[in-house]
Parts: structure tokens; sequence; C-alpha cells
């Protein structure tokens, strides 16, 4: 319905019936792209439920293969195969607590509803946006309206704060003590916020993005290695057990 | 053999979940859902990536995912019957002893509609499996899960769809007492790092086709399901076209996990 660019980004509204009604933060949807037998999985960034177009929802593609490329030059009108929302979605505090939610590059994506949700609870949120220059942000600006603060990263200084996640995460941790943690983007950076959680006893969820063909779980290609509650090692479906996981589950070593 | 034949669509092995994940698309209602493979152990499946896209298909190297027969008993089972599903349980072992072990035990499990023999897993001897590259053994596998199995109930035999060697295969399953031959699986392919996978999807199709019409030429009688690249109504109707009792929708339900509902409503107004 609608494409437009965020940095380096582009940012797409889908006409969606009957996805707002049943998403909930940390979904996804599973977009058939013409001769391709893979499916992509893209995070839903944004669902209104009434709009002059409908119900409608945003996912965010970066131009970087051919099938991206593909998507993010597709015209105004252009009719997409999708089945969603799809996954296991952010889990909420109870109580109004303290939250921090650091996402990197496009990956932050499901982090901007959440955001909007959590505070929506009373949760006193701090949004950390990093990536590798101002290009590679997702707008803070429109982040804003729903977190107490927002903090910017980038690895080249261009805005914000010089330096990665990894650089910075015990820090931030240490001086904001959420009590939830919530982590999307690339799985070193997710790992590394899971360390600086685990490290001050805060909740931490992270939201993986384990590549697989179909998002449905039907074909137990996207193996996610797991820690269960019982304490044994197992392999479970990333699309149908995650995307969004307990972070002190996943068995980082091994993924 | 009086065993009926399922069809004329089914959900192909390791294409369906568990049942649960394509249950979320449609009734499961009188579908013939063929499960992923169970062994009599647990097995964790490969490591890595899984399944890479290749131009016109999938290669996948998922390793026998499966939580083993215990658990799909207690658990995956039960949920596929009360579903109304027909479930065709797919069985891969490691030894005649196995196999006959599996089929032994599923035969006393309610709900079980037939059973499927993988033996054309792309990389047995890479996973433990028992090795029926030679015809004969892969026949000495059907005959020792017939025996343990009840002669009302089919016997599906999945064959590695080897066009040169596939004719071979089929008689002898078939004298061994399959109620049809399965054409075909995965063709033997590799990850682009080099382990050892499967191709599957639209690039198979004439793969699955030459073997289907090497064993109806040659065994007219031969009841074959066929399956490979079935991805939409005139891929599903060529194979029936070309003798095929049924067939077998696989790596197309990962991008529309509804074609099999599509696809059986299609061809039940056909007949």
């Amino acid at each position: 319905m609608a494409t437009r660019k965020v940095g380096t980004h582009r940012q797409l509204t889908l006409s969606a019936p009957g996805v707002p009604e049943r998403f909930r933060a940390g979904n996804f949807v599973a977009v058939t792209l013409p001769g391709h037998t893979a499916r992509r999985m893209l995070w839903i960034h944004r669902v209104r439920a009434s709009s002059a177009f409908g119900p409608t929802l945003d996912v965010v593609v970066s131009p970087a293969g051919e099938a991206t490329t593909w998507l993010a030059d597709q015209p105004i009108g252009t009719s997409l195969s999708l089945t969603g929302p799809l996954g296991r979605p952010f889990a909420l505090p109870k109580e109004p607590v303290g939250c921090l939610l650091v996402g990197r590059g496009r990956h932050a994506a499901p982090l901007f509803p959440l955001a909007e949700r959590l505070r929506e609870r009373g949760c006193a949120v701090t949004l950390v946006l990093a990536g590798a220059a101002e290009g590679d942000l997702l707008s803070a600006l429109e982040a804003r309206r729903s977190v107490r603060s927002v903090i910017v990263l980038t690895d080249d200084g261009s805005v914000g704060t010089r330096g990665t996640v990894e650089q910075h995460v015990d820090d931030l941790v240490a001086r904001h003590d959420p009590a939830v943690v919530y982590a999307a983007g690339p799985q070193d950076v997710l790992h590394a916020v899971a360390r600086a959680a685990d490290g001050r006893g805060a909740w931490c969820q992270v939201a993986l993005e384990v590549p697989g063909p179909c998002g449905t779980g039907l074909c137990h290609g996207c193996a996610l290695p797991v820690l269960g509650e019982d304490g044994v090692a197992r392999v479970v479906r990333g699309c149908t057990e995650g995307p969004v996981v307990r972070a002190d589950r996943v068995r980082w070593d091994a993924l | 053999m009086s065993a009926p034949v399922p069809g004329p669509v089914m959900v192909a092995s390791g294409c369906g979940g568990t049942g649960r994940e394509l249950g979320a698309f449609g009734s499961l209602e009188d579908l013939d859902f063929v499960t992923r493979s169970i062994t009599l152990d647990p097995r964790t499946g490969g490591h890595g990536p899984r399944v890479v896209e290749v131009p016109g298909g999938l290669v996948n190297a998922v390793g026998l995912h499966n939580p083993g027969l215990e658990h799909f008993l207690a658990t995956e089972l039960p949920w596929l019957v009360r579903a109304g599903a027909r479930p065709h349980v797919s069985i891969a072992g490691s030894s005649l002893g196995e196999y006959a072990d599996l089929a032994r035990r599923l035969s006393r499990a309610p709900g079980v509609a037939g059973l499927e023999v993988n033996l054309g897993e792309p990389d047995e001897s890479g996973q433990g499996l028992f090795e029926v590259r030679e015809p004969y053994h892969a026949a000495s596998v059907v005959a020792a899960v017939r025996r343990e199995f009840p002669a009302d109930r089919p016997v599906l035999a999945k064959l590695r769809p080897d066009p040169s060697r596939v004719v071979e295969g089929a008689r002898g399953c078939l004298d061994a007492g399959a109620t049809a031959v399965v054409l075909g699986h995965c063709v033997p392919a590799a990850m682009p790092d080099g382990r050892r996978a499967g191709l599957s999807g639209p690039a198979i199709a004439s793969v699955a086709l030459r073997c289907l019409v090497e064993v109806r030429s040659a065994l007219p009688d031969a009841v074959v399901v066929a399956c490979g690249g079935v991805r939409d109504l005139a891929s599903a109707r060529a194979l029936l076209d070309a003798g095929a009792r049924a067939v077998q929708v696989g790596s197309a339900l990962l991008q529309d996990p509804t074609l099999v509902h599509t696809l059986s409503r299609s061809l039940q107004e056909d007949r």
C-alpha cells in the first residue's frame, strides 16, 4: 500500500486483513517471493487495525540480496502472498517494571510495537537502537513517542554514542538496572545482551532469527538448540517454539 | 492385497510438521497424513543450516529430527487421530529388527492408518540407517514390516528416485507385500558446505515422473504413489495422468500450507 525509505532500509505497508487483531509484538510474517521455493520471514514492525486502506501491517526490509531487493523495489499495488502472524511473541511483565530494549539495524523492528505494549502497562522503557551508521537505524523519532528514553549507538559514531552493543551493553544494563531486557538483532548481539542481563539477574528475552524455509513449523528446518525447563538439552523449531525465546534457555554455543 | 490405497492427495513425509502446524491452516479430517520419519530412539537432527534454497528447490539436511517412537505414540499420534486425520507413519530404522519393532508397536497403536517405509533417504549410511541401496535389501525391509503389520492396512515403500534401479526396487518391494511404492524421495545432493543432503521441490518433478514412467511401463499393475515437485493442480494431474494412483505434496506446503486442501477438493471433483 505504501513504501518509504528508513535510512538504507525500506518500510513496506501491506494491506493485511485479519492480521492486526491477532498480532502480538514479536510475531512475524512469512512472505512468498515469485520464483523462490523458500519463504522469507519478516518481523511485523507495526500494525494498524484501520487506516484508509483497512487493516495494515508494516515490515522492514534491507535491499541486500536478490530477493530482498526485489521486495524493496515493488511498486504500490503489488500483490504478495503471505502467512501470519506467526511465532511466539514477547511475554510481557505483569507489573509495571523497568524494561531495557536493545535492537540493532533492521532487526530492531519488533521492539517498536513491544515498546508500545509496555508503555500501556506502565513500564518505564529505555530503547537502545544500534547500527553500523546513521542510515542503519530505524526511526528513533518514532520510538520516542512510546518510550522514556532512546539511546543511539553507531559503530562509526556518525550519530549518538560511538560503539557497538557488545561494548556498551554491560554498562547500559548496570546503569538502568531493568527487571526485564528484550533484545532483537544478529546472534552475536543477542548473546552479548543475554550475558549482560544474566550478570545482573534480569529476565531476558531475545528475538532470534533462525533461517528456515517455511516459518510455519512444517519442515523442522530451523533448528534451535535449547535447554528445557527440566534441564535437558533439546533441539526445537525456531519458528514454533520461537522466534522469541528466553535467553537463558538458548544453548548459544550450539547455535 | 486388500489394503486400501490412500489418496488421491497425501501430505508427504516431513512437510506437515507434527500435524498441529498444518492443522492451523485447515481441517485434517480425512486427510492422508504421512508423518516425518519416526525412529525407535529420539534424534536431534543435523547441525548447522538445515535447509538451503537453490534454484528451483530446497536442499535439506534435517537429519531425521524426530522425538522417537515413545514420544510420538504418547503425544503426536493421539493428536492426529483426534483431529480426524488418517496417519500414515513413516518409519526408519538401523536394522531389519528395528523396522520390525517399529511395525509391531505401531500395529497395536490405535488410529494408525498405515505405514510408509522410508527406503530412499539420500544418505542412509551417514545417518546410521539400514543400507538399502541394493533392491534386495529394500525388499527384505518391506517383508519384515509386512510380517508385523495387519494385511488390511497399507504399507507404502518410499524408494530412492534413481531411475536406473527403481524398477528392481519397486518389483522387490511389491513382491514383498508393499501395498504401493512411493516414487520418489529427495534426490541425493549436497549442502553448499558439502554436507550430504537431499534436493526437493519443483526441480525434481521430472525425476519423479521418470521414475513413475519406468515403473509403470515395466510393471503395468504396480500401484504407484507419486511424490516430487507437486506444486499445483497441473503438476498433480500430470503425475496422475501418467499412471500414479495418488500424489504426495511436500515442499510446496512450506510455501502454501493450504495447498493440500485445495488439491484434494479439485481432484475429488474430477472423480
